[in-house]
């Protein structure tokens, strides 16, 4: 892996500033690599597009920022009409089909999930919409491994969601590597 | 290394796991982004290790605070962003004054006033060294990544004890908000200065502000084995306001020379590919991480480009900068305000024509594309 520069979009709420912690963390403890992870505060943590930016690399980190992102995670119409003109040609473009409809497509490879659908139709809370969103994600570009994301998990939430999250994540990786 | 060692947190926790490590027993401070998870964290942590934490009714108060607490032989801490930096300013001219070891964090945000509280700056370079009034010479460090935001907390309290002076903290909010990952140090690893204390028994005359031959003041409990005064006004070796000449001349001069003249100790600061550079970058805090990267882009190209990393802003390491850059085609400061580091740097070289300010003041992080268009106009190739 040369360097992944990625940024999640959303609106607050979403869990996708969690679903970035939990992925830079798995991949800079777990996996040895070096990872960097840093989010837009004020107006857009209350509604609005939520941004957060995540590098992992192998060699060192220094600009920590995305200016140009090669993955772009949105989960709201917003986030995706916002980021989706700066992503890098060739890129990836993940998004959830129920809040997001794809416009002008871009120079990136499109990849349109049913992911907040499936969440409630099998687990039926929303809550664990960002960790299927993290399966999907390293279901299609394998990141990172799924266990070090299940590592993070197991230091980081109560155990009696652990079986929800896993599920989730499991359910995101399936329709990941299928797309 | 322990798995347990390894942390994937802020820059602000990066400092409170300095400060841990340092031997903090107490925080006093007052809620402001970018700076407020080193309270919040403070406030979980401190508690766990028997020290106090304290959330005041403002920032004025918790500098009496930890002022107070530091006399009674505690080490101490604040932590705050410009407003409240601002506010912090007369009570640490008095912890000068008083040789009241310190140390503010000021995780720095866009000013004037209150500003753009979200976003980065690097504005009070100039207010770290010159906000309180009056002559005085002050510490300032910041660090660019957690491992040094963790290393130069420690130095903080260490040089605090040390020279028993306030020690400023600058970091900014680009530092404090990221994630990025931290080894913590085994216990001893890195060095750590204890309170120096009196041998002085209980009922012998016993002065506070007398120096030893090496410059150093041992410190008494307050409220513990000798009575003493401590004030704001100029005093004399019992902390009684005396303003004989000789008494307010001498000790303005010690409080001045006791930083001054150890610039050497306190100067720290890293460099990359200087040996043959022609072309220098200077920065510090999260702007270095964009000069640093600029530079290694740029080596890969044949260019002959190098960084130096200041960690200690205050005293200016005016020398040590004269010598690196005695070199250099040119000079760059980098830097996220409008022009504080790069005065200082003029005055330091030989020829100040050579020394160029990449800047920028939007909130934004300046990026190593802003540092690239100025290079390639010193250059002659064009934008």
């Amino acid at each position: 892996m040369e360097r992944s520069r990625i940024v999640f979009s959303g609106s607050g709420g979403q869990g996708v500033i969690t679903a970035a912690i939990i992925l830079a963390k798995a991949a800079a403890i777990f996996e040895g690599k070096n990872a960097i992870q840093s989010q837009s505060y004020g107006a857009a943590a209350r509604g609005g597009a939520t941004r957060t930016d995540i590098v992992i690399a192998d060699s060192e980190i220094n600009f920590p920022k995305v200016l140009q992102p090669n993955i772009l995670v949105s989960l709201t119409q917003e986030s995706y009409n916002k980021f989706s003109p700066i992503i890098r040609p060739g890129g990836l473009l993940l998004v959830d089909s129920k809040y997001v409809t794809i416009g002008k497509k871009v120079d990136a490879k499109h990849k349109v999930l049913p992911m907040f659908d499936t969440v409630l139709k099998e687990i039926g809370k929303p809550i664990v919409f960002n960790i299927c969103m993290l399966g999907a994600l390293i279901g299609i570009t394998k990141l990172i491994k799924p266990e070090s994301i299940l590592k993070v998990l197991e230091t980081t939430i109560p155990k009696d969601f652990m079986e929800m999250n896993k599920k989730a994540l499991e359910m995101g990786i399936k329709m990941g590597k299928k797309s | 290394m322990k798995n347990n060692n390894i942390r994937f947190i802020q820059g602000n926790e990066a400092c409170v796991e300095g400060a841990i490590y340092a031997g903090i027993d107490f925080f006093a401070g007052y809620p402001i982004t970018p700076s407020t998870e080193i309270l919040e964290h403070l406030a979980a942590r401190l508690p766990q290790k028997g020290g106090k934490f304290i959330q005041m009714e403002d920032e004025i108060a918790s500098m009496g605070a930890i002022i107070g607490a530091s006399l009674t032989g505690k080490k101490v801490m604040t932590a705050t962003s410009g407003p409240g930096f601002s506010l912090k300013q007369e009570a640490l001219g008095y912890a000068c004054m008083a040789e009241i070891p310190c140390v503010i964090a000021n995780v720095q945000r866009g000013g004037p006033s209150t500003g753009n509280p979200t976003h980065v700056s690097q504005g009070d370079v100039n207010q770290a060294r010159w906000g309180t009034h009056g002559d005085h010479s002050i510490i300032a460090l910041t660090a660019s990544n957690h491992q040094d935001v963790f290393k130069i907390t420690v130095d903080a309290f260490n040089m605090a004890e040390t020279y028993r002076t306030p020690v400023v903290l600058l970091l900014d909010e680009t530092i404090g908000h990221m994630r990025e990952k931290l080894v913590i140090p085994e216990p001893g690893e890195l060095p750590v200065v204890e309170r120096l204390r009196t041998s002085v028994k209980g009922g012998v005359d016993y002065h506070p502000y007398l120096p030893r031959d090496d410059g150093r003041l041992p410190m008494s409990d307050f409220g513990g084995e000798h009575r003493y005064n401590v004030t704001g006004l100029f005093h004399d070796m019992w902390g009684f306001p005396n303003n004989n000449p000789n008494v307010v001349g001498g000790l303005l001069r010690h409080l001045v020379d006791k930083i001054e003249n150890n610039v050497n100790d306190i100067c720290m600061y890293k460099e990359y590919w200087l040996d043959d550079a022609e072309y220098i970058l200077i920065s510090y805090g999260s702007s270095a991480r964009s000069a640093i990267h600029l530079a290694k882009n740029r080596r890969a190209r044949g260019i002959k480009i190098g960084v130096l990393e200041l960690q200690t802003l205050w005293p200016f390491p005016t020398e040590m900068i004269r010598e690196k850059c005695a070199g250099a085609k040119a000079v760059i400061v980098v830097e996220m305000n409008m022009g504080q580091v790069v005065t200082q740097v003029k005055n330091a070289v030989d020829n100040p024509n050579s020394v160029f300010l990449a800047n920028k003041i939007s909130g934004e992080l300046i990026s190593p594309e802003d540092i690239k268009s100025l290079l390639r106009m010193i250059q002659g190739k064009g934008v």
